[in-house]
């Protein structure tokens, strides 16, 4: 799950990680109170997941409540890349000396954590990479050991840090590991993280991406994950614990596991067809959440057919037979079923669905992938001819 | 012979006793393998039925069920949290082979293990988590693989490993085979989670070693690194011929698709990268399950 960056300065603000003073703004009124508290001049910053938002006239400085109230009213509601901004952060505007940039990720090949240090902070950190790569320091870390201040001092040294910025950057260092690590982070980064005339450090941005994986012990996520913006399908999703990806093709698909899924997807797409979604319903799946995933794949109007691509381990045949049975009791379908159901008492399913009485035009058995696939596929894009579209 | 497991592996089920471990844990029995014991904390002293007949003792710890039984290896069924306790309590106790199905461990859990492993307990080998496991046809199977799938190999041979990152298509690549009669080694489903205890290059080393196998089929998907790490693997060390699959070719750029290994992101780690990297390394690929299948009947038809 990804943060907006006030959501992810008051997760550093947990660790000890210092953020300029301000506050999250719903609306004009909110923004001038807050910018009142956080002290004259404030920076105004739409929240939205994407980039861009300076050039897009999302972040402006504002000397006075009049200027607050004028940038406020033209960035709450405005249109970023299809992203609609419904809050601003409003925080001190902050004296700049220098600009850095830090994170730390999980390095999936060396199995390790990595620290990732640039005296060349504020711009992409992909184009300081790829331009003067020696300038960005790679550190690997151990985690069962950990990250000590003195192997902090030392990183910050080697990407040459302004020598007054290294105390404050390595204490930085080791809390924003302690986010990283304790509060559970695929991602914590700070870019700019920037150093004042006065000689202090702090994050201007963040950016956190948490492990979903990991939430059972962060009852404080809860409310980040209230903010998220998905759109109808994947809230419906959501509810069921369902992995659902929204496309934009005509060809449902039900599949178990996400290798199976995506694989869906490409068989679709070499035999002619195009996606709607991408639905995993996971391990283990019972008969009412494959009963759930129908009716999610229901909500989308542009399906035309529905492909269920089951073969079992955890999950058995019988229950994904039963699900199915139940959803046409319960929902109207708007697109027929081909289905391919292997593995884990297959046969059983493939009885139960051949003795529910299910008429063809709603429910097709295919013995292979691929011929499920091209029958799919074949109805999906009859009725996209019929239909004229 | 066949890689990490054969007949002889006598395994124990921590979580035996529940809902997913009996289940599993019951089936792996069924199918042959040597399931000599389960371990749940306070069910000690307890047995678990076996439905044709006899039952299976419980035990308190890992080290008890060692002792009393000699397993080696352990089959780890048990929730997230307690899964991480659980592979390091099989390895203190000395199982020099361990199964974790586990989905859904934090990551930082999982980097923690793994080289708490590497670094204090050398001897013993991680498969998963988040995996289904391994299969040894007719010998031993561990996990969550349909035993009835997979082709039992034949002595004269020629027959195929298989290695596969994703839970599905390691059963499709199994069921493909099992339709063409094509024998199988051992197939081994490493997991799709950030920090896999085995990877790929760890099982194409086995199966290039492994005179029973005489060809190896490799599943892959987008994500990662993991499958260019094995091309360079492939091309110095691997003279086995192969044919492989990559999941994911029409998957859109920035979205977590279910696993937390696929998502491509920056244009890394893209089904085309990695297709282009197995195949100058001397593999073929085929565009979806079935078409590397086809790939290995030719493949194993010409050995």
């Amino acid at each position: 799950m990804d943060l907006f960056e006030y959501q992810g300065k008051q997760y550093f603000a947990r660790y000890d990680i210092p953020v300029s003073p301000g506050g999250v703004a719903y609306t004009v009124d909110e923004a001038v109170t807050v910018a009142a508290s956080a002290g004259y001049p404030v920076v105004i910053k739409a929240q939205v997941q994407v980039g861009g938002r300076g050039k897009a006239g999302g972040i402006k400085l504002a000397e006075n409540a009049d200027e607050v109230r004028l940038h406020a009213t033209n960035i709450i509601g405005m249109d970023i890349k299809g992203h609609v901004v419904k809050r601003v952060w409003v925080e001190h505007a902050s004296d700049i000396a220098e600009e850095y940039y830090a994170s730390f990720t999980l390095d999936r090949a060396a199995k390790k954590h990595l620290l990732m240090l640039s005296a060349q902070g504020g711009v992409e950190i992909e184009v300081v990479a790829e331009s003067n790569p020696e300038a960005i320091v790679l550190h690997h870390i151990d985690p069962v050991d950990g990250l000590t201040l003195d192997q902090a001092r030392a990183v910050a040294t080697e990407a040459k840090i302004n020598p007054i910025a290294i105390e404050g950057a390595a204490d930085m260092l080791v809390k924003l590991y302690g986010c990283f690590t304790r509060g559970d982070c695929d991602l914590a980064e700070i870019n700019p993280l920037i150093l004042r005339p006065d000689g202090g450090v702090h994050a201007l941005d963040a950016k956190v991406s948490l492990d979903n994986n990991a939430a059972f012990r962060h009852p404080e996520w809860d409310e980040y994950r209230a903010t998220e913006e998905l759109d109808d399908r994947e809230q419906l999703a959501r509810s069921h614990d369902l992995q659902y990806i929204g496309l934009d093709g005509t060809v449902g698909i039900i599949a178990n596991g996400a290798g199976l899924a995506m694989s869906t997807l490409d068989v679709v797409n070499q035999v002619g067809g195009s996606a709607a979604n991408f639905l995993d319903i996971g391990g283990g799946a019972n008969a009412d959440m494959m009963a759930a995933a129908l009716e999610v794949i229901n909500f989308d109007q542009n399906v035309k057919s529905i492909f269920i691509n089951i073969f079992g381990g955890i999950t058995r045949g019988e229950e994904v037979a039963k699900g199915i049975v139940e959803a046409l009791g319960r929902v109207d379908l708007r697109a027929p079923i081909v289905i391919r159901l292997d593995g884990t008492n297959a046969e059983l399913g493939r009885e139960i669905l051949a003795n529910a009485g299910i008429p063809e035009s709603t429910l097709i058995s295919m013995p292979t992938m691929l011929e499920a696939a091209r029958a799919a596929v074949a109805i999906a894009n009859a009725s996209t001819t019929e239909n004229g579209n | 012979m066949a890689i990490f497991v054969n007949a002889d592996t006598k395994v124990i089920v921590q979580g035996l006793t529940g809902g997913q471990g009996k289940y599993h844990g019951l089936r792996n029995q069924a199918y042959g393998t040597q399931v000599v014991g389960g371990v749940t904390p306070g069910k000690g002293g307890t047995t678990v039925d076996i439905p044709e007949g006899g039952s299976i003792p419980v035990f308190n710890t890992v080290a008890e069920a060692v002792a009393a039984t000699g397993a080696t290896a352990s089959f780890i069924a048990v929730p997230p949290k307690a899964a991480s306790a659980a592979i390091l309590e099989a390895a203190a106790a000395g199982i020099a082979f361990i199964v974790c199905i586990t989905e859904g461990i934090p990551a930082q859990d999982e980097a923690k293990v793994f080289n708490t492993l590497v670094r204090n307990y050398p001897h013993t080998r991680l498969l998963g988590p988040n995996c289904p496991g391994i299969i040894s046809p007719g010998k031993c199977n561990i996990g969550i693989t349909a035993g009835e799938i997979a082709h039992v190999p034949s002595a004269a041979g020629p027959n195929v490993g298989i290695v596969s990152r994703s839970g599905t298509l390691t059963y499709q690549a199994l069921y493909e085979l099992r339709q063409r009669g094509i024998g199988v080694s051992t197939c081994v489903g490493i997991g799709g989670d950030p920090v896999p205890g085995t990877n790929f290059i760890d099982c194409l080393r086995e199966f290039q070693a492994d005179p029973e196998t005489h060809a190896i089929m490799m599943i892959g998907e987008i994500g990662g690194s993991a499958e260019e790490e094995a091309a360079a693997f492939i091309k110095e060390h691997v003279t086995k011929p192969m044919s492989a699959y990559i999941a994911g070719v029409t998957a859109p750029e920035g979205k977590k698709m279910g696993h937390a290994g696929a998502i491509v992101s920056g244009g890394k780690g893209t089904a085309q990268g990695k297709m282009d990297a197995l195949r100058s390394a001397g593999v073929r690929i085929g565009l979806n399950p079935t078409e590397a299948s086809d790939l290995m009947a030719e493949i194993v038809a010409a050995l």
